[in-house]
């Protein structure tokens, strides 16, 4: 376009400070996680240091990290495995057999989205009591999977839509019927699209706090409450903190970069492709 | 197209596909509803359970007439406020930034959009402890270094600091967004304005900023649905305090409901909350309604 080959290095420097400020928070986490727990809190702040590995062996030695990583890691997969089972028929039918309701049933789904959490904190707390359902895993299943669901089924139904529908009739002439239709012939073609709506909903359900901060408290509690556990001011043990922090957010960083482009059908819910 | 040959013996396994969906959604929307509002209109105690009773509009009322909740919805409107326009303005400028080639791009992009996927326990915790400590945190030592002493972030400005960590976490939100919209416009058009003589910023004015207004709605919308129950943060970083200075409505709910055990007024805080995203979501629909003209 425009001056073919020049390098515009000051737009470059701009564009390289924003983005490393924007970083720098979870880069000072980062290099937290390395310093013993005095440098963690020397002022002024230890920039060179002898990097350590002694947090991340004494996080992952407790055996309650484990714990709630296993928990984040069960809720998570579940959720987004229970989600796409209900998402996938209904974007399926929805995408290629559209009625005159279909318009109002994706906007309605939508809509349940906009229902804010705290609204039915006080039903869903008291039912989920009564039904035993209070931090267990799959309590927080449940309740994950439904809210994300109506994300995934417009995720899917975007990418469903870009099917042509003349392929999935060339396989029902050949007499597949409409299950081996979706499972042999649309699902390995959206591989893809499928594979991004897995992963943001898993990114959602990872990162997911209201509930499980208010739903759990020991047994099925996830990472995101654990790290709310370190809130106190009084435990100074920033370099623990930092290790274990890094430990949660680096597989779901790493999910995001992987996936950012796809996944932004479903977070705007369609309207940007 | 073939859909009256296709499709007849195929109606019938329409409705069995699209039940379990609908179904779960319908339930998760119905029975919490209602609980909610017979609640919000029953003297319920948890600390004296089996004694309830019939309150009217007196749980309303309560709310209604005291200091905490006009307190909490003038937090929330200042936090939805403020952190949307952070969010858009700073979100624009970002994407138009790496709209432009330069070296390392993809880089710088993955960099700027990192906040979003960092879970909001751990956000706040970072900010908190590690950036705004009042005694060990990086800002009061730049600060104090500089000579300004210390800024007690979250004693002094306790909202304000909310709101940077929010407006942090979701400036990424807006880049995403937005950036690819950015992308998809058309590169004749902005050609075709550069020949006529166009700087950047009538470039930007009367062809990036049309083009950007519906997403922008869009991310404007969806945020205000994330920032109206705002919670994690607040929980993790101030606690509400000091005293109601940073208790939004989520907040407030919490405190009545879990640690109150006030289901009574937790309750009908919560159908205020419901009302607010409700006239938010009555907007969002007519905006995201458009893209589905196409069904009809």
């Amino acid at each position: 376009m425009r001056r073919i080959g020049q390098v515009r290095w000051e737009l470059a420097i701009v564009v390289w400070a924003v983005a490393l400020g924007m970083f720098f928070p979870i880069l000072w986490m980062l290099l937290c996680s390395f310093k013993t727990e005095i440098a963690a809190v020397a002022t002024p702040p230890a920039l060179f240091f002898h990097p350590t590995l002694e947090n991340y062996h004494a996080v992952l030695e407790r055996a309650d990290y484990l714990a709630f990583a296993r928990n984040s890691v069960l809720v998570s997969l579940g959720s987004t495995l229970l989600a796409l089972a209900l998402a996938i028929p209904a974007a399926y039918s929805m995408a290629f057999f559209p009625t005159r309701r279909t318009r109002d049933i994706l906007l309605w789904m939508l809509s349940t989205r906009m229902l804010p959490a705290v609204g039915v904190l006080v039903p869903i707390y008291l039912l989920w009591r009564d039904l035993g359902l209070l931090d267990t895993v799959f309590g927080l299943i449940l309740i994950d999977s439904i809210s994300v669901l109506p994300i995934v089924v417009w995720m899917l139904f975007s990418f469903f839509r870009e099917v042509p529908a003349v392929i999935l009739e060339a396989s029902r002439m050949d007499g597949a019927t409409q299950i081996e239709e979706m499972v042999h012939v649309l699902l390995p073609l959206c591989t893809p699209g499928i594979a991004a709506t897995a992963l943001l909903s898993i990114i959602l359900c990872w990162n997911e706090a209201f509930w499980s901060l208010n739903l759990t408290t020991v047994k099925a509690a996830t990472l995101t409450t654990f790290t709310a556990s370190f809130s106190s001011p009084e435990g100074l043990f920033w370099a623990k903190l930092s290790a274990a922090s890094t430990l949660s957010i680096a597989p779901i960083l790493i999910f995001g970069w992987m996936s950012q482009r796809q996944m932004v059908r479903g977070l705007s819910f369609g309207a940007v492709k | 197209m073939t859909g009256e040959v296709a499709s007849k013996p195929t109606r019938h396994l329409h409705r069995p596909l699209l039940a379990p969906s609908v179904g779960a959604l319908f339930l998760w929307m119905a029975v919490p509803l209602a609980m909610t509002l017979w609640f919000s209109a029953e003297h319920y105690n948890l600390l004296s359970p089996g004694k309830t009773a019939f309150a009217g509009w007196e749980n309303y009322r309560d709310l209604l007439t005291h200091r905490a909740l006009w307190i909490a919805m003038g937090n929330t409107l200042f936090l939805v406020g403020l952190v949307l326009a952070i969010t858009l303005i700073f979100g624009t400028l970002f994407s138009l930034l790496l709209n432009q080639d330069f070296p390392g791009r993809n880089v710088c992009r993955l960099l700027i959009i990192a906040p979003f996927f960092v879970m909001p326990t751990v956000s706040a915790l970072i900010w908190k402890n590690m950036l705004m400590n009042p005694v060990f945190g990086l800002f009061a030592w730049i600060t104090r270094s500089l000579g300004f002493g210390t800024i007690e972030f979250f004693s002094r400005m306790p909202m304000l600091s909310i709101v940077l960590i929010v407006g942090w976490e979701w400036t990424p939100f807006a880049v995403l967004i937005l950036l690819p919209a950015l992308h998809s416009l058309n590169p004749e058009q902005i050609e075709a304005a550069r020949l006529d003589g166009g700087g950047p910023i009538a470039l930007f004015r009367y062809i990036q900023l049309p083009h950007l207004l519906r997403p922008m709605a869009v991310v404007a919308m969806i945020e205000m649905i994330f920032f109206l129950s705002l919670f994690a943060e607040i929980y993790v970083a101030t606690g509400g305090g000091p005293g109601l200075a940073s208790t939004n409505l989520a907040y407030l709910i919490f405190r009545d409901a879990l640690l109150g055990f006030d289901v009574g007024r937790a309750s009908a805080g919560g159908v205020i909350a419901i009302i607010l995203a409700n006239i938010v979501c009555f907007f969002l629909m007519r905006v995201v309604g458009r893209n589905l003209e196409d069904l009809r």
